[in-house]
Parts: structure tokens; C-alpha cells; sequence
């Protein structure tokens, strides 16, 4: 509670109560429009051009993404391609170049797979196969020769179109391998035989297996139905089912976002390898792809966050720097308003006691005289000078009028010292004047005064009329702070060279805490229901300020309250200036 | 010593004049400041106690109207009124300035003071 206290602005505890021309006086609601406005015009330019930038930026990582995903898929393509369009090629070669005759020489057949061996690698064996299905030559490691393979579909299809590229499958020999066959027409008999060869995966694989994927990537071939042909990393066992959708052919490679039956999000990079019935797929998890938009997006929400909070900090920082300026420059308006008002006040008060002082003044000097001559009568004549009682009555009359006239004079006084007027002040004198007009109302409340005030006190140059108000109200606080029976002490001495200190103090209520910050302050009252106007201390303040004094409180609650006043002993040059302008 | 007490409260200047007779000082009176002038033209007093607010004639003016006809003459202003001015402008023009109702003794004393 106290960091609170320490940090909230002065304004804050202001009383909004709504009282006739202080509808602006709404410190706390002026503080959060403006904190408002201000982050409003500052705070949504900054999130829209951070949206703006974060989708900006996403963007294109996503397509840097893709067109890599593109280029791989691509460049794998031609290179299975050229794998297998190569190996074709020597097939249709050696098929045209040799004739049936002479491949059906195993002689030959032998140096023909050895120089493919050596020359391309990954041939497995080779053989010639009639147009029955018969193999009638083959050279490899198995023993197949004579084998038929009449009414195989692969057989068919390569009679009827030239060549063919089979899927990778395991056979009779249990191991993955696919055939390329070449269709051959002998030119002596005019019969159609096939040239067929095996190749081996092995190879194959490695072109695959030898791409640099980070990462979970995967690089992997599926045939026209989506089974695997080639080891997959994570997709699957060989001869599986692809768990991706295969999407329809296409010359060129395209590049797709899926989302596999995890939920796992995959950039996929499919390519048809033409004239082959394999699909090249390049799988790279989207999630490790955009791992350094990761990083831009923490960077982007960090600068984000900073900007706001530190934006904020500064909204804040001004609005209650302005609204305490606003609030404390209107203090001060009010003080001198209510200040002005109050002088004219009492001065009306004073005039009109000077009229009437004026007034009875007149018919008081006039019974004055008149039982004054009475008496003289009495007294010179003889003839009733020993009527004694005669005597003290008449004096009774003088001494009633001598206390009426002393009334009229203080209040002559009292009405004189309204117009500005330094000179020099004895203090004691100050305080009895001060004093002579309470001294019944204490007498009637059995409130003790004491006075402590030093004989050799120097006179100080100030205003009569304002220091007779500020200790007045001074005076007056303490007693409505006391109940009957208490005391005041007015208490006064020299502080250093140049300057008079004044203590009132009372043994009342006291002040709270809370309220000691305020009491100085335009309205503040705890009196208000009593008909309190919260502007005696303010203008008491604002008098002495004007005097060039200082003033405070220091209070506990039940003990009592002290009142301290620092009085310079010359008045400043500047109030003595404004003295004379006014009285000249 | 003559006195000329001027006031336009006859009531107050008859009893205030009667009783300095009885204690034997010489003390005419009159309730304007004319016939005040008119009497000064007659008779040489040595000290004049005027009001210092009067219809037609104030105090101030009789005072200076007064000083051109006997330079030598005193004098004590009483007043009802305390305003700043008129008691600055009455101390400064008069032996003194009382504020009424005034006690006998004391105007005496201040009358002694001013014939000394």
C-alpha cells in the first residue's frame, strides 16, 4: 500500500463529488481518456503494420520453401531418369546392334552384361526371351534358362510397344529388382523376341537415399498405385501403400502441402519419371521447413511486446505528468479565485462594520457626553454630589458606553487594516487583537489561551490586516477542532537572523493522516455537511504565501494539532512593490 | 486658552463644551464649519476641536480655512469614522485624531498637550 501511495499522482484522491463549477475537476477521467486516445493512435498502426510484416514474411518463407522443395524433387527426377533412360538406351543399343542370332549366342550375351556391368553397372543378368515366352538365352546368376513367361503382362506390353520399364518387384528370386526389356524383330525370320534385363535396386537407392534432406525428410519412389518401390525412411515398409494422396499426372513436378494420417504437415514434391511407371516423391516435414520463420516470430512478438510495454510506460508517464500540471495549475486558480472572493469578502464585512461603528459612534458619544455633564453637574453643583448611588449609576452609564465604544473601535480597527498597508508588527500586540475578539467565546467554553510570546520578539514589516485574518482562522480551526475545556497555545520566537516562527497549537481531535496531505487544498472539508466550505486553511495557505511566508501541520489523532509559520522579519521587495502599487 | 469646539451634533458639542467650562477652561461651540468661521473672525481661539465629517464644510476644509485666518491655531479632530484615509490625513494635519465617544480626561490631557 505504501509503493501505491509513494506512486500515485496527487491528483488521483481528488473528490469528484459534483459541487456547482466543478464539472471539470474530473482529474481521473481526463488521466483515462488521454491514456486511452494516446494508445488507441499509437498502438493500432503498430499491431496492423506487425500483422502486416508477419504475414508478409511468412509468405515468403513459404514459397522459398516450396520452390526448394520444387528444385530437389526436380533435379532427383532427371537423375532417376537419366538412371534409367541410360540403361534403356544401351538395351535398345545392344539389341539393335547384335540381331537375334547372336544373342542367342550365351558367349556373347556373357561379354555383352559383362562390358554393362563395367560400363553402366547395377544389371543384374540378361536374357532373350521368344515371342512365346519362352527365355531361350539368358546369363545371370539364377537358372532360368527355359523358363516360360508366355502370358505375363509385362511380355505383352513390351511386343506391343518396343520397350518397357517393369515396377520394382521381388519374383521368383526374392529379391526387389525391376526388368527393362527391348523388343527385337529378327531380321532373318521376321519374328518379334525380347530382350529383357535386370536391374538391380541396390543402385537405384543409393541416388536416392543420397539426397540431403534435414531433418525428417524423405525421398522415395511409388509407382501409378502408390505403392513403394524404393526404402522410405518414414513412409512405410517397400511394397506398401503410401499413406499420401497421389496426385494426378503431370509433366512437370508440383509441389503440395498434406497432411498425413498423424496430423503431421508435409511439404510434398511429386514428379512423374516419364516413360517409367514410378512417381518421385520428396516429403520434408512444413514444420522443420519453417524453423527460421520460428525464429523471426519470436523476434517479431519480442519487439512486439517490448515496443507495447515501453509505449506504454511513456502513455502513461505523460498523461499523469500533464493531468498533476492540470490539476495542480488548477489549485492554484481555484486558491487565487476563492482567495480574491475571500479579500472581497471582508472587506465588504469591514466596511459595513465601519458604517455601523460609524453609526452608533455618534449617538454613543452623544450619551457619552451627556452623563458625563450629569455627573459634572452632580459633582460641581454640590447639591447631589453625595447621592452616591446617583453617582454610580451615572458612572454604570459611562462605563457601559466607554465598553460599547471599545467594541466600535476594535471594529474601526478591524475594517482600517482591510486595505493592504505594511508596517512594522509587535506580535504581541497582533496576537491580543486576535485574541480580544474569541476571548469571550473561550471564556464561555472554558478554553484556556496561553501565550508565550518573548518581550524582546523583534517587530516584523508585513500586512496587519492579512496577518490578523491568517491567525484568526488559525485560532478559530482550533477551536472547532477542541471540545470545552481545552487549550491553545500561541507560542512565537526568532529562527535565525531574518526570519519569526508562530505556532498554533491546540490539544483537539487532531488530523488524520490521509486528510494532513490535503488539508491545504481548494474544498477539501471533513466539515461539508456542517456547512464546512474546505476554503478557510487554503486561504489562510495562500495569505501567507502572499506575505512571503511558509506554512505547516504537524498533527496526531486525540492529541492535537500544531500550526507552524515562518514569517520572514522584512517583507520581500517584491510584496512590498506590490504593497504600494495597491495603496498608491 | 480659548477653545472652539465644532460639531454638527449640537447635543454632543453643548454637553462636551459645558463640561470643560465647569472645569474651567474657555470653550466656545457651534454645529457648522461657517458659523465656526464666523466666530474665528471675531474672537482669537488658541485651539480647535472639529468633527472631521460635517455637511457642507468637512473637518479638513475648515481646518485649512481656519489656519489662513490664525496660522497659530491647534488642532484636535474627533471622528466616528475610522476609515485608513481620513485617520492618515488627521494624524498628519492635527495634534491629534481621537475616535469618539472620547473620555473627557483624555481630550483635556490632549488639549494640555497641545498648549504646551
Amino acid at each position: 500500500m505504501a509503493m501505491i501511495d509513494r506512486f500515485k499522482p496527487k491528483f488521483w484522491d481528488t473528490d469528484n463529488a459534483v459541487s456547482p463549477g466543478r464539472s471539470l475537476f474530473n482529474y481521473r477521467r481526463i488521466w483515462r481518456l488521454a491514456i486511452l486516445l494516446l494508445t488507441v493512435v499509437t498502438l493500432v498502426p503498430l499491431l496492423v503494420l506487425t500483422f502486416i510484416d508477419y504475414n508478409v514474411t511468412r509468405y515468403s518463407l513459404e514459397s522459398e520453401n516450396l520452390m526448394r522443395t520444387a528444385r530437389t524433387t526436380s533435379n532427383t527426377r532427371r537423375t532417376v531418369a537419366y538412371f534409367l533412360n541410360s540403361r534403356d538406351k544401351a538395351l535398345e543399343f545392344v539389341a539393335n546392334q547384335n540381331g537375334v542370332d547372336s544373342l542367342r549366342n550365351p558367349a556373347t550375351l556373357k561379354g555383352i552384361l559383362d562390358s554393362m556391368k563395367h560400363s553402366f553397372g547395377g544389371f543384374v543378368d540378361l536374357g532373350l526371351i521368344d515371342s512365346t515366352g519362352r527365355q531361350v538365352a539368358y546369363i545371370g546368376p539364377y537358372q532360368l534358362l527355359g523358363r516360360d513367361y508366355s502370358g505375363q503382362e509385362w511380355l505383352a506390353n513390351t511386343l506391343t510397344r518396343g520397350s518397357y520399364t517393369s515396377d520394382v518387384f521381388l519374383g521368383y528370386r526374392d529379391v526387389p529388382h525391376l526388368i527393362i526389356a527391348q523388343r527385337i524383330t529378327d531380321a532373318r525370320t521376321g519374328k518379334d523376341y525380347v530382350l529383357r534385363a535386370t536391374l538391380d535396386t541396390a543402385q537405384f537407392n543409393a541416388i536416392l537415399s543420397a539426397i540431403d534432406l534435414p531433418g525428417q525428410g524423405d525421398a522415395f519412389i511409388v509407382n501409378h498405385h502408390g505403392v513403394i518401390q524404393t526404402p522410405s525412411r518414414h513412409r512405410g515398409a517397400i511394397f506398401s501403400h503410401v499413406d499420401l494422396p497421389i496426385p494426378a499426372y503431370s509433366e512437370i513436378t508440383s509441389v503440395q502441402q498434406e497432411t498425413d494420417r498423424h496430423g503431421m504437415e508435409y511439404t510434398v514434391g511429386y514428379a512423374y519419371i516419364e516413360g517409367t511407371p514410378f512417381i518421385l516423391l520428396v516429403l520434408k516435414k512444413t514444420s522443420e521447413l519453417m524453423k527460421p520463420w520460428e525464429t523471426v516470430r519470436m523476434e517479431l512478438l519480442w519487439m512486439l511486446v517490448v515496443s507495447i510495454a515501453v509505449i506504454l510506460m511513456v502513455i502513461v508517464g505523460v498523461a499523469t505528468y500533464m493531468v498533476d500540471k492540470i490539476y495542480l495549475a488548477d489549485q492554484t486558480r481555484a486558491r487565487a479565485l476563492h482567495q480574491m472572493e475571500h479579500t472581497n469578502r471582508m472587506a465588504s464585512i469591514g466596511r459595513l462594520a465601519a458604517g455601523v461603528a460609524h453609526e452608533i459612534n455618534n449617538p454613543l458619544a452623544i450619551i457619552n457626553e451627556k452623563a458625563g455633564l450629569i455627573k459634572d453637574l452632580f459633582r460641581f453643583k454640590e447639591e447631589y454630589s453625595h447621592d452616591e448611588r446617583l453617582l454610580a449609576n451615572v458612572d454604570s452609564i459611562i462605563a457601559s458606553v466607554e465598553r460599547c465604544g471599545r467594541i466600535t473601535k476594535r471594529l474601526l480597527g478591524f475594517a482600517r487594516h482591510i486595505d493592504v498597508h505594511v508596517e512594522p508588527i509587535r506580535f504581541k500586540h497582533l496576537a491580543e487583537e486576535v485574541i480580544s475578539f474569541l476571548h469571550k467565546e473561550a471564556e464561555y467554553r472554558s478554553i484556556t489561551i496561553l501565550m508565550d510570546i518573548p518581550e524582546d520578539l523583534p517587530d516584523f514589516i508585513s500586512d496587519r490586516g492579512k496577518l490578523q485574518q491568517i491567525f484568526l482562522n488559525l485560532v478559530n480551526n482550533a477551536f472547532q477542532a477542541m471540545s470545552d475545556g481545552g487549550h491553545i497555545a500561541i507560542t512565537a520566537h526568532q529562527a535565525g537572523g531574518d526570519t519569526l516562527t508562530f505556532e498554533v497549537k491546540d490539544d483537539g481531535c487532531g488530523i488524520p493522516e490521509a486528510d494532513r496531505k490535503r488539508i491545504f487544498d481548494p474544498f477539501f472539508s471533513t466539515k461539508k455537511k456542517t456547512g464546512g466550505t474546505g476554503l478557510g486553511l487554503s486561504i489562510t495557505y495562500g495569505l501567507v504565501q502572499e506575505l512571503g511566508g511558509s506554512m505547516s501541520v504537524e498533527s496526531t489523532v486525540g492529541k492535537g494539532t500544531t500550526f507552524t509559520i515562518t514569517m520572514p522579519i522584512k517583507a520581500t521587495p517584491s510584496e512590498a512593490r506590490k504593497n504600494e502599487d495597491t495603496v498608491g | 486658552m480659548k477653545i472652539l469646539l465644532v460639531d454638527d451634533e449640537v447635543e454632543l458639542v453643548s454637553a462636551m463644551a459645558e463640561r470643560l467650562s465647569l472645569r474651567g477652561m474657555d470653550a466656545d461651540w457651534t454645529d457648522s464649519g461657517e458659523k465656526a468661521l464666523a466666530m474665528a473672525k471675531t474672537c482669537r481661539y488658541d485651539l480647535a476641536v472639529l468633527d472631521m465629517k460635517m455637511p457642507k464644510l468637512s473637518g479638513l476644509e475648515l481646518k485649512h480655512k481656519l489656519t489662513t485666518l490664525c496660522p497659530d491655531m491647534k488642532f484636535i479632530f474627533l471622528s466616528g469614522h475610522g476609515s485608513e484615509s481620513d485617520f492618515k490625513a488627521g494624524c498628519a494635519e492635527a495634534t491629534c485624531y481621537l475616535i469618539k465617544p472620547v473620555r473627557l480626561e483624555e481630550l483635556i490631557a490632549k488639549i494640555d498637550e497641545a498648549g504646551r
